[in-house]
């Protein structure tokens, strides 16, 4: 480990015991970095390691890694995959220097994009906790990532949306139920995602087959994923399963993610096996990650580590492997880790421009559950500061509330609020898609048709329904 | 809070219903509990269903809020075991995790999984060098409603099948836990020399399940036991798995960690376990043969 940090303020003088130390202590207060421990012990103290902290020079995150080299393969990733050209840019810059280039407009979209492979995790984790909510925002907004498989997600000015049709026993009506309510009101580009409540290869292959057929029965150009653990979807594929995207929750440490049951040479073996069924038609991003701060801790493998710079570290897994989405469960994991409101939005936000500076394509799971001090005002604002951000893609769910993982993320009507407010719109195919099954009369605009669409029309008619019905 | 559900409807139905367009799919909650169909006013969701929904979250954040009603409890007890004279006759032992109140519980779960000083001060009497077949502890957890409404009701129906089932069974007094979590029951079994303990906690409440309770029950109760130790009953409420089923299970789980002498993964209750048969095609209505593939075709 480096040395120490020291700062003179007045008669006090304030001493960090290495960069670790300081990072936790120069970050925003939160329940999750008190419960380990790391937090700083007064305000006077957070704003002492910030400034210390602006004074780091970005180099020397390549030095003293926080978690050491020998002990973990994602350090091991993000020394060994540095992109020293990309860096030479911004190799001169101290983190305080960093925040101002990031905003001057030098740091275009083009450029961002540029020195992207030279960012390492530590450094835009380090930034960020120098930088308002506005900084955030702003600099975010000016990185563009698009990924593509059947469609074509994060162009700028679209919000695309994941629709997540849960069921807490997996009953296939149900779960169809819901992904009809999404589908006609315009939900689903980013993916048609399930958590299956029984997790096993039986059940993902059924729920892989349920998508598929909907998918295709309907031409509907987006694409499926069945959220079970990345073993589980190999085995699948290697059944003859159709798996469009492979999924995995990932940590920010080698420990993290032993603790998950994968390691990087099992993502590459998913992510090669899902490419050579060549399941896309426009791009072939194959790989669904999700993260959110406080699963270092929860794994007890954080190092000593604030949860913000371990969920940045996250990010280099993901980044390996050139996923179509990336998805920050921000607000899922309790009130031990992000206590209220303003907690979750200020780590959504976080973990938003991270991502997007480090080249993912991030989207958040703007959420809450019952024992935090949050409720949906708190979502609508975080929703519209995404929004704002250019945030790849949010979740959609029937009227906000999912019966099989309890808990509560944007609705279906969310998603069009913030389209209609910002002006956004879903991938461009999909777009196409709603309006040719006239769904929406103009999908510009966010305008749904006020009749039944007729594909749909027979549908409910269908003796299925009728049949439930008698 | 049924009546006041009630009275929201009978309020919502004088209202101008012009501004709201319905959605007719809504008809497919016959398949699912999940939000469908709630139609939209311009695209946003319709002033009942809001206000419904900020009812549920109401109940769902009082339950997470409300405290232990320690008095109601032991008298609903002090009842049970007029009904049962052959378990334990002592008033219920009242304890505390190191948690001092909800703020502190909900942001250190190390806190709520440790019981205090005091407690195992007062339990130290209650210790017996045979030791008891079985510890109940109750725990307000992240749900007091749950406990109020199924606590006392699931022991009345575990009751009877352990007293005939198990030859001379010794049961603990039974511990109330305000600010508890589920570890803490291995704290209170072991100082309670009990042979296994069951600990009803709140479980974390849904939006559409406020008082769901939760059982675990581990064997050889120790301090610092982890999760895979423990075997787990979820969602016993009125709405969810029965009193009577969720005692059967738990009977089950006894038995097999007293012949077994160990629980958790060990004794994992597969008789229950469906066998899932992917090859077997389950259709759904969306794939109803008699889909209009005209409209599909968008001609």
């Amino acid at each position: 480990m480096g040395h120490s940090y020291r700062y003179q303020l007045g008669s006090k003088t304030y001493q960090f015991a290495d960069l670790a130390d300081l990072m936790a202590k120069a970050t925003p207060a939160r329940s999750g970095d008190r419960l380990a421990g790391v937090i700083a012990e007064s305000a006077e103290q957070r704003a002492v390691a910030q400034l210390l902290l602006a004074e780091v020079p970005l180099k020397t995150f390549l030095n003293d890694t926080l978690v050491p080299y020998e002990d973990d393969e994602i350090t091991r990733l993000i020394i060994d995959e540095h992109d020293a050209e990309a860096f030479s840019v911004i190799s001169h810059l101290t983190v305080g220097d960093f925040r101002n280039w990031l905003l001057t407009d030098t740091a275009s979209t083009e450029v961002l994009k540029q020195i992207s492979p030279g960012v390492t995790p530590e450094m835009a984790a380090a930034v960020s906790k120098i930088m308002r909510n506005q900084d955030l925002i702003l600099v975010a907004q000016k990185c563009r990532v698009v990924t593509s498989f059947r469609n074509t997600i994060g162009l700028p000015k679209r919000l695309s949306t994941r629709l997540q049709p849960n069921h807490p026993t997996d009953d296939v009506n149900g779960i169809a139920a819901s992904m009809l309510d999404g589908l006609l009101y315009g939900s689903g580009d980013a993916v048609i995602g399930i958590n299956p409540a029984t997790d096993n290869v039986a059940q993902a292959t059924r729920l892989m087959n349920l998508m598929d057929e909907v998918i295709s029965l309907y031409e509907i150009p987006t694409q499926s994923c069945v959220l079970t653990h990345v073993t589980n979807t190999l085995e699948c594929i290697e059944n003859g399963a159709p798996v469009d995207l492979v999924f995995q929750s990932i940590g920010g440490t080698e420990k993290t993610n032993s603790s998950f049951g994968f390691n990087l040479a099992i993502l590459a073996e998913a992510q090669q096996a899902a490419l050579s069924l060549n399941r896309g038609t426009v791009g072939q991003n194959v790989m669904y990650f999700e993260t959110g701060q406080g699963s270092s801790l929860s794994a007890n493998a954080h190092h000593g580590l604030d949860q913000q710079t371990c969920e940045a570290r996250a990010y280099a897994v993901a980044r390996k492997f050139d996923p179509l989405l990336v998805n920050t469960v921000v607000g899922f994991i309790g009130p031990e880790y992000l206590f209220d409101g303003k907690e979750i939005i200020r780590a959504g936000l976080e973990d938003h421009f991270c991502g997007k500076l480090l080249g993912l394509p991030m989207g958040c799971d703007v959420c809450y559950t019952n024992h935090a001090e949050a409720d949906q005002n708190d979502m609508d604002n975080l929703l519209t500061l995404l929004g704002t951000a250019g945030c790849s893609f949010v979740m959609g769910i029937p009227g906000s509330d999912d019966i099989m993982l309890n808990y509560q993320t944007t609705s279906f009507h969310d998603a069009l609020y913030a389209r209609r407010v910002l002006g956004l719109g879903a991938a461009p195919e999909f777009e196409a898609w709603l309006e040719k099954m006239q769904i929406m009369s103009n999908a510009g605009l966010a305008q749904l048709t006020n009749h039944l669409p007729p594909a749909f029309a027979g549908t409910l008619s269908s003796s299925a329904v009728k049949h439930y019905n008698g | 809070m049924v009546e006041d559900a009630e009275m929201l409807i009978v309020d919502d139905s004088q209202a101008d219903d012009s501004m709201v367009i319905h959605n007719p799919w809504r008809q497919l909650r016959q398949f699912t509990a999940a939000r469908i169909g709630i139609g939209r006013a311009g695209v946003s969701t319709p002033t009942r269903e809001t206000l419904e929904f900020q009812l549920a979250h109401a109940q769902a954040r009082d339950a997470v809020h409300t405290e232990l009603d320690i008095e109601s409890l032991k008298q609903q007890l002090f009842q049970l075991q007029q009904d049962f004279p052959q378990i334990n006759s002592q008033p219920p032992l009242v304890l505390n995790s190191r948690a001092i109140d909800r703020v502190t519980y909900l942001q250190r779960p190390d806190f709520g999984r440790q019981l205090d000083d005091s407690g195992f001060a007062s339990l130290k009497p209650h210790y017996t060098k045979t030791p008891y077949d079985l510890a109940l502890v109750i725990a307000d957890g992240l749900s007091a409603t749950a406990i109020h409404q199924n606590a006392v009701k699931f022991i009345a129906s575990l009751l009877p099948l352990l007293l005939k089932e198990i030859p001379d069974f010794s049961l603990a007094p039974i511990s109330l836990v305000n600010q508890g979590r589920v570890a803490i029951g291995d704290d209170i079994g072991e100082a309670l020399n009990a042979r296994a303990v069951l600990i009803l906690i709140g479980e974390r409440p849904g939006l559409s399940s406020p008082d769901s309770l939760g059982l675990y029950l581990t064997w050889s109760p120790k301090r610092g036991l982890t999760d895979d130790k423990r075997n787990c009953i979820s969602n016993v409420r009125l709405a969810g798995l029965s009193y009577a089923a969720a005692a059967h299970k738990c009977f089950y789980l006894l038995s097999e960690a007293r012949r077994l002498q160990c629980s958790g993964v060990a004794i994992k209750d597969r008789s229950t376990e469906k066998i899932i048969d992917s090859s077997a095609v389950q259709t759904s209505f969306l794939l109803d043969s008699k889909v209009d593939r005209k409209g599909v075709d968008g001609k």
